[in-house]
């Protein structure tokens, strides 16, 4: 039987320190949808995400109304789009009326976002994945749901540098095509190394090729648990702060488990996995750069950082990887710049910089993420901006990713609001020292040595 | 058995329970278990119930509740028993 006090321990995590479940995340594979007429493929992309999920959105809400837990989100993440659409696209703009068609039917069922409008390059383009790329601008800047990945490295292939160069140019044609709206566009678009396939966090999920038809991933969150929990232990040495965060990430991780088990049973959909990562948002108190700061560090990017980041991380691991049966996604701490607002508040007076927060991406769940920078960044300073969080995943056999906003009209130090989860941020300056010559050489960087392991 | 924990934090005076047990009576909710404890002036209170006989619908209790806990200046909240075990218990 439980105890008072556990039970009081609960209600406060999810009543003041915004315990939640940050997301249900349906996989749907839509290989089986591929037809050589675009017309009869989007008809079919259509009918086989609103049949599937078509419970999802009650699902998710029932459960969170059941346990007392809040469920943010709710989405799907289908078949990177370029190998669906692969045999009937013949220009960008049919992958752009997929693109059309996803929107309509995460508007049918009620997602938030809906991911998979991604291609897989790490070795190459194939012709239908140059095609979805270089679609990509009109396609998440006609959608406001539809979210775009492309897997530019891995350390079994090594970087694929044309596509490196290619979505340089993509991204600043992306923030160019919603320039209206802060260039929110290349905020539904990430770039990766070493992608996970059950990644339920969005704009990077997608439902990779070697997964089951259907799945249900879940993501959790809860920083303000685990800040809460650091307070408590102020001053004490490193293996109470460990043991600490470990703990609470059990106890976090156990919701998740319990959502994904009770939402896989209800719709009647295999339980893929829960990913562990802590997801801040700009809510007060929902913040990563306050654990850090907790932890000691006076502000996130001062010396220590790194460090900090290393250790929640890992122990985010080591406390969740007990409480559920199957552990995936991307399973760490993230570092949004604008979703954090302390991340942003350090980057504002000048404590975090994006040097800083790249050295954070070795040892963390992600990469660059949700980094404003301003809106004259040339293509090719994106691109070795890329080419550098891709070599870090690629050497450390890790995910990494980049999502960066080139802000159309702003300059460093000016502000840009997105709204809602999104968040706002300063505008962080970048090097004005360029790497053209180094982009321009094209072609792929060898996979290293470590790969080899046959 | 459904097994649901009723949690209630507020102000303390006379008639809190007895609000909250009369609401159970009337929708046929077993109490299983009663803990509270009152620091300062606040009461803490938990309830762990059965609501196999109940013929409402869980979302109506939920609101039923709210609205009880809105009478008597307390927030109370009622979550399935789950979500607490598989926190505490390995």
């Amino acid at each position: 039987m439980v105890e008072l006090n556990e039970v009081f321990e609960t209600s406060t995590m999810i009543r003041d320190e915004n315990l939640d479940v940050r997301t249900i995340t349906m996989g749907i594979n839509l290989l089986d949808c591929c037809d050589s007429d675009p017309d009869t493929l989007c008809e079919n992309i259509y009918g086989k995400v609103t049949e599937s999920a078509k419970d999802l959105v009650k699902v998710g809400d029932e459960i969170g109304l059941d346990f007392g837990i809040p469920v943010i989100n709710k989405r799907v993440a289908v078949t990177p789009i370029s190998l669906v659409g692969a045999s009937a696209c013949r220009t960008s703009d049919d992958f752009v009326r997929i693109a059309e068609t996803m929107e309509s039917a995460a508007q049918k069922i009620g997602v938030n976002f809906i991911g998979g409008y991604s291609a897989l390059v790490q070795k190459g383009m194939t012709a239908a994945d140059q095609l979805l790329i270089r679609s990509i601008p009109r396609a998440l800047a006609g959608t406001e749901r539809v979210c775009g990945s492309v897997s530019l490295a891995s350390t079994k292939t090594g970087i694929d540098m044309d596509a490196v160069k290619l979505m340089g140019t993509v991204i600043k044609e992306t923030a160019e095509a919603t320039k209206e709206n802060g260039s929110i566009g290349c905020a539904k678009l990430v770039v990766f190394c070493n992608p996970a396939d059950d990644n339920p966090f969005m704009a990077g999920a997608f439902h990779g090729v070697t997964e089951t038809d259907r799945v249900i991933n879940v993501g959790v969150s809860g920083p303000g648990v685990v800040k809460r929990a650091i307070s408590k232990v102020k001053g004490e040495n490193f293996e109470v702060l460990c043991e600490t965060i470990k703990k609470t990430a059990f106890k976090v991780t156990r919701v998740g488990q319990l959502v994904a088990k009770e939402a896989s049973e209800r719709l009647n959909v295999p339980f893929g996995i829960v990913d562990l990562s802590l997801a801040p948002t700009p809510a007060v108190g929902d913040s990563i750069a306050d654990i850090i700061q907790e932890m000691g560090v006076e502000y996130v990017g001062a010396p220590g950082t790194t460090a900090a980041v290393a250790i929640l991380n890992d122990q985010v691991k080591k406390g969740g990887v007990m409480a559920s049966s199957y552990v995936g996604g991307l399973s760490g701490a993230f570092i949004p710049v604008s979703e954090d607002r302390s991340m942003a508040y350090a980057a504002e007076i000048g404590a975090l910089t994006i040097e800083k927060l790249e050295a954070m991406t070795c040892v963390c769940s992600v990469g660059l993420d949700m980094v404003p920078v301003p809106g004259d960044t040339s293509a090719e300073t994106i691109s070795g901006i890329i080419a550098d969080e891709m070599a870090i995943g690629m050497i450390n056999q890790k995910t990494t990713a980049v999502r960066i906003i080139p802000v159309c009209g702003k300059k460093a130090g000016e502000t840009v609001e997105f709204g809602g989860l999104l968040g706002s941020s300063p505008i962080m300056p970048v090097s004005r020292y360029g790497c053209k010559d180094f982009i321009d050489r094209g072609g792929r960087i060898p996979a290293p040595i470590h790969s080899f392991k046959n | 058995m459904n097994k649901v924990i009723v949690t209630l934090v507020g102000k303390d005076h006379t008639g809190i329970i007895a609000s909250v047990c009369n609401y159970f009576a009337e929708n046929d909710i077993n109490i299983l278990d009663i803990k509270q404890t009152t620091v300062q002036e606040y009461i803490n209170m938990m309830m762990i119930v059965d609501m196999e006989k109940c013929t409402k619908q869980f979302s109506e209790i939920v609101n039923g509740l709210e609205k009880v806990g809105e009478g008597v200046g307390c927030v109370i909240r009622a979550q399935h028993e789950e979500i607490f075990d598989m926190m505490h218990r390995i």
